[in-house]
């Protein structure tokens, strides 16, 4: 199997208090520490399960800056092989599907592949969207929202999530895109042998011209989305104070419950 | 850097610079992932396990320290030949930190990992490092230490515990009591220390299943209620000779050589455990709700905050720097064959003074932080449901083992003075010039750079240290070991010393690798340090002085003091108001900008 798994370095949002920046559409990151992706951990730990099963490579690939050296190569250490990170600040990466077209790229020019694994979502943008648009981009089936893989001959058979705790089960030719969700595994912590290993496996750092992209295929000029504002809502809180006797008081709070659909 | 070594205790007669310091700034990639996960592993795997740890549920210790065997965590000092990692101190320091979260877990780490792993590692046979080696690595074999006795506990060497060769000559048979040891009731391997023949003092590594070896019960203690500690009974132990470990007569050079990496490893322990107390804190101050707002808006609160995340900085710069000055010691050296051990233990000997004073510094720097941490929790921090109560009771042992503060603050100046003896640093010629120094006026002449002004102040620290030490020896001579008041005042100046000037060589540093921007919180907690710890020296220079000398000696000897302490006061209110609010919104403690 030669598996490709893409991941990416987010902010810690739970940690500190999240404040937009001066320019009304950043989120001020100074006080954030970053690491790879929730989901993504876990889309790492099952190509590795994939490649210890099955035998292969798993190839790391990242969008973003060095920075995110440390969690691509934490991804060596636990069994990737090697490593492409991209960078390149005409990209405009808050379009998912800039971002699938510059990994499609990435893949594309790595050679045939049977499997690619992303996280179903980043925990920052919410957008749930790379993972499917980079299948589009591929021209191969994808199965999102994935929390079972099992490779079969030629095809992979994958449980899905519905709502509602209901369990679809596909299979899907190979080679495709999976978007794993959290909770498939238990991802593995990297061993002090491993990060050292991983120090002397290869990560390329490509930009757009090394991998034939035009800068007006993924520029934000050429982006169909326009990011307009970002705001934290200001908190509002009304109570009201329901009087009389227990008995009244639960009848008017059960007939308020009715009235606003909660009951 | 510039290659000449620095030699311990150098710190004190001349100025240092910021390039050779290393901070946690200099961290490269494989530093920063060992971070990474050491952390991650702590706060998946043993702090939700906090509760069965306190209980000493069977096991649990045992089985997360077999866990942190399989990522490597407990091989960092060992040899990749014998199953470790070979890492460099900055990764030692990094794992202990963050393995320290958990007082009960940490102090079964530590011991297993330094006091109880490193003699053998250090001062080891070839066949002895094979045996015991891989599977302390692993940990599937947990070590102790075994050095004190009932009557034998700052007085190491006033061991009881004897040792005769058994008439076969196989064996020595031990017999005698060890106390408060940690990992006893779990450790498979202890290394101990008995006087052959009644004089000869000597280590031993003892199978903790040898015939002859008993566990006593657990000890009742105020705290670390989830690490083990008791008593080890010897009687007529038999113990085979080829585990005498290191030489006959020699024991002493492996106890007091592990006691200085142990006392550096504890410092870093609290380090990692202070920072770990801020967090809660914090984030306890940002919700609790005292007069309609949170109580993290006190500036009384905001002090507390800020006087625990400068302490927390000191810890780091401090250790930090040790731990490269070590390293780079031991990359100097050639360590391959069979003495290399020793190498790196006499390497470590060089840095005694720095290690003491990263214990008794970063020991009570801890203590501090857990008090305020409980006083910042209020009633809640009493109170066994929330985190402080128990933060505040595990600190309060560092200050008594691995050499308890009082024993190390001797020790400090009892180091600088047999290295000055020995010409190995320029002491009395750094007092003489002092001499003259102080006849001319001192007026700076100040740039307006940022810290230069600590900087002049830490220069000025280091004199007071050299004036109230030279007089001291020149009035004792060899009879200042019985002035302890003033030894234990000198060793409160060198800390303080090592850790304000650890403080600003790392702002400066930070400076020059990126800018002042990014370095604000650190020159802003370097500021408040020297301001508080300059007053300090006036203080204990007139105490010593007054306690040495009279009349117009004495008279020149304060007016020299008063103006090497003499200082513009600075607004620290409104410097801590600042650090406490970066650290409310980090929500953590944390340097960088
Ligand atoms: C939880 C716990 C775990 C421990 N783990 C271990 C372990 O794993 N292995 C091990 O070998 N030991 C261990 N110890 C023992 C510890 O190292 C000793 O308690 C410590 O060295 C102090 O010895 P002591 O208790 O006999 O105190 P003492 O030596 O009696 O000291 C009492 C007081 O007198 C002071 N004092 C002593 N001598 C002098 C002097 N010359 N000048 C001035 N003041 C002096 C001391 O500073 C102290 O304040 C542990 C202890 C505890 C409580
Ligand atoms: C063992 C024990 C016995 C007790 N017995 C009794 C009892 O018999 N009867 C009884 O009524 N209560 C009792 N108490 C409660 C005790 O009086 C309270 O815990 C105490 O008043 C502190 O209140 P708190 O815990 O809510 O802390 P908080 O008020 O939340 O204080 C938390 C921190 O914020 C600081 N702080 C709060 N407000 C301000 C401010 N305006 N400016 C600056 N700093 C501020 C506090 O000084 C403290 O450091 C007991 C508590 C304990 C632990």
């Amino acid at each position: 199997m030669k598996t490709f798994v893409c991941i990416k370095r987010v902010p810690d949002t739970s940690e500190a208090e999240v404040k937009v920046d001066a320019t009304g559409k950043e989120v001020d990151s100074s006080r954030f520490s970053f690491d790879i992706n929730d989901a993504d951990n876990y889309a790492v730990e099952e190509a590795i399960l994939i490649k210890e099963a099955k035998e292969g490579t798993v190839q790391v690939i990242c969008l973003g800056p060095k920075d995110a050296d440390v969690m691509i190569r934490m991804a060596l250490a636990k069994g990737g092989d090697s490593a492409i990170r991209v960078e390149d600040p005409r990209i405009f990466a808050k379009d998912p599907l800039q971002v699938a077209k510059v990994l499609a790229a990435t893949i594309k020019q790595e050679g045939d592949f049977d499997l690619v694994l992303t996280g179903c979502m980043s925990a920052d943008n919410w957008n749930m969207a790379v993972g499917v648009a980079l299948a589009e981009e591929l021209g191969v089936p994808h199965a999102a929202m994935v929390n079972k893989v099992e490779v079969l001959d030629g095809k992979v058979k994958v449980n899905r999530e519905l709502e509602g705790g209901l369990s679809e089960v596909l299979e899907v030719s190979l080679p495709a895109v999976l978007t794993i969700q959290t909770g498939i595994n238990e991802p593995r912590y990297a061993p002090i042998r491993g990060i050292r290993a991983a120090q002397k496996k290869e990560l390329k750092v490509l930009g757009l011209d090394d991998l034939g992209v035009a800068e007006d295929e993924v520029s934000e000029a050429n982006s169909l989305i326009e990011l307009m504002q970002m705001y934290v809502p200001e908190l509002e809180s009304k109570a009201e104070i329901i009087e009389g006797e227990p008995e009244e008081k639960a009848e008017i709070m059960a007939q308020k419950l009715v009235k606003g659909g909660l009951l | 850097m510039s290659n000449e070594l620095i030699k311990g205790g150098a710190f004190l007669i001349s100025q240092s610079n910021a390039e050779d310091v290393f901070t946690p700034e200099d961290f490269d990639q494989t530093h920063k992932m060992i971070d990474s996960m050491s952390r991650d592993f702590v706060h998946d795997k043993v702090l939700p396990r906090t509760d069965e740890i306190e209980a000493m549920e069977e096991g649990v210790i045992v089985n997360l320290l077999k866990e942190a065997g399989e990522l490597g965590l407990l091989g960092v000092d060992i040899p990749e030949k014998y199953g470790g990692e070979d890492g460099d101190k900055i990764s030692t320091l990094i794992v202990t930190e963050n393995l320290s979260l958990n007082g009960s877990f940490a102090t079964a780490f530590g011991a297993h990992t330094g006091i109880g792993t490193l003699p053998i590692v250090l001062f080891g046979n070839e066949e002895q490092k094979a045996k015991y080696l891989p599977g302390l690595a692993s940990g599937e074999k947990i070590a102790a230490y075994a050095l004190t006795e009932p009557e034998a506990g700052s007085d190491a060497l006033n061991c009881k515990t004897r040792a005769m060769l058994s008439e076969c000559g196989n064996y020595y048979i031990l017999n005698g009591a060890k106390q408060y040891i940690t990992n006893a009731s779990w450790a498979h391997v202890i290394v101990t220390y008995a006087k052959i023949d009644n004089e000869k003092f000597t280590a031993f590594i003892v199978d903790g299943d040898s015939p002859g070896v008993s566990i006593d019960p657990e000890e009742k203690k105020m705290g670390l209620k989830g690490s083990s500690t008791c008593s080890v009974i010897f009687e007529d132990a038999k113990i085979p000779v080829e585990n005498v470990l290191w030489e006959i007569g020699k024991g002493h050079q492996v106890a007091f050589n592990i006691l200085n990496i142990g006392r550096f490893k504890l410092g870093a322990g609290c380090a990692g455990a202070g920072k770990y107390v801020l967090a809660n804190a914090v984030d306890y101050a940002l919700q609790r709700q005292q007069f309609k707002m949170p109580i993290a808006k006190f500036g009384l609160i905001k002090g507390k905050v800020a006087d625990m995340a400068i302490l927390n900085y000191v810890m780091e710069s401090m250790l930090y720097r040790t731990g490269g000055l070590i390293e780079d010691l031991l990359s100097s050296l050639d360590l391959e064959g069979e003495g290399a051990g020793k190498k790196i233990a006499d390497g470590i000997q060089e840095y005694a003074i720095e290690c003491s004073i990263n214990k008794i510094f970063c020991s009570e720097a801890f203590d501090f932080i857990a008090d305020e941490g409980v006083q910042i929790y209020g009633g809640y921090g009493y109170s066994m449901e929330y985190p402080m109560e128990r933060a505040y009771r595990d600190s309060r042992i560092n200050r008594i083992f691995e050499g308890t503060n009082e024993i190390n603050r001797l020790i400090i100046p009892a180091t600088l003075m047999r290295k000055a003896m020995k010409g190995e640093i320029a002491l009395i010629q750094a007092a003489q010039k002092l001499q003259e120094d102080l006849m001319m006026p001192m007026m700076p002449e100040l740039s307006g750079e940022v810290l230069e002004e600590q900087e002049n102040l830490i220069e000025n620290m280091k004199k007071v240290f050299l004036m109230v030490s030279g007089t001291a020896v020149q009035k004792f001579g060899e009879a200042i070991q019985k002035e302890q008041e003033i030894l234990g005042r000198m060793a409160d100046m060198a800390i303080l010393v090592f850790a304000a000037e650890s403080a600003y060589l790392r702002a400066k540093k930070i400076v020059q690798q990126k800018d002042e921007t990014a370095a604000e919180l650190a020159i802003k907690m370097t500021e408040c340090f020297v301001a508080e710890a300059v007053p300090k020296f006036d203080l204990w220079g007139k105490e010593v002085l007054a306690a040495m000398e009279e009349g117009d000696t004495r008279r020149t000897m304060l007016s020299a003091l008063r103006k090497l302490t003499r200082f513009e006061p600075i607004n620290l209110y409104e410097r801590k108001r600042y650090i406490a609010k970066e650290m409310y919104e980090a929500k953590k403690y944390f340097v960088l900008k």
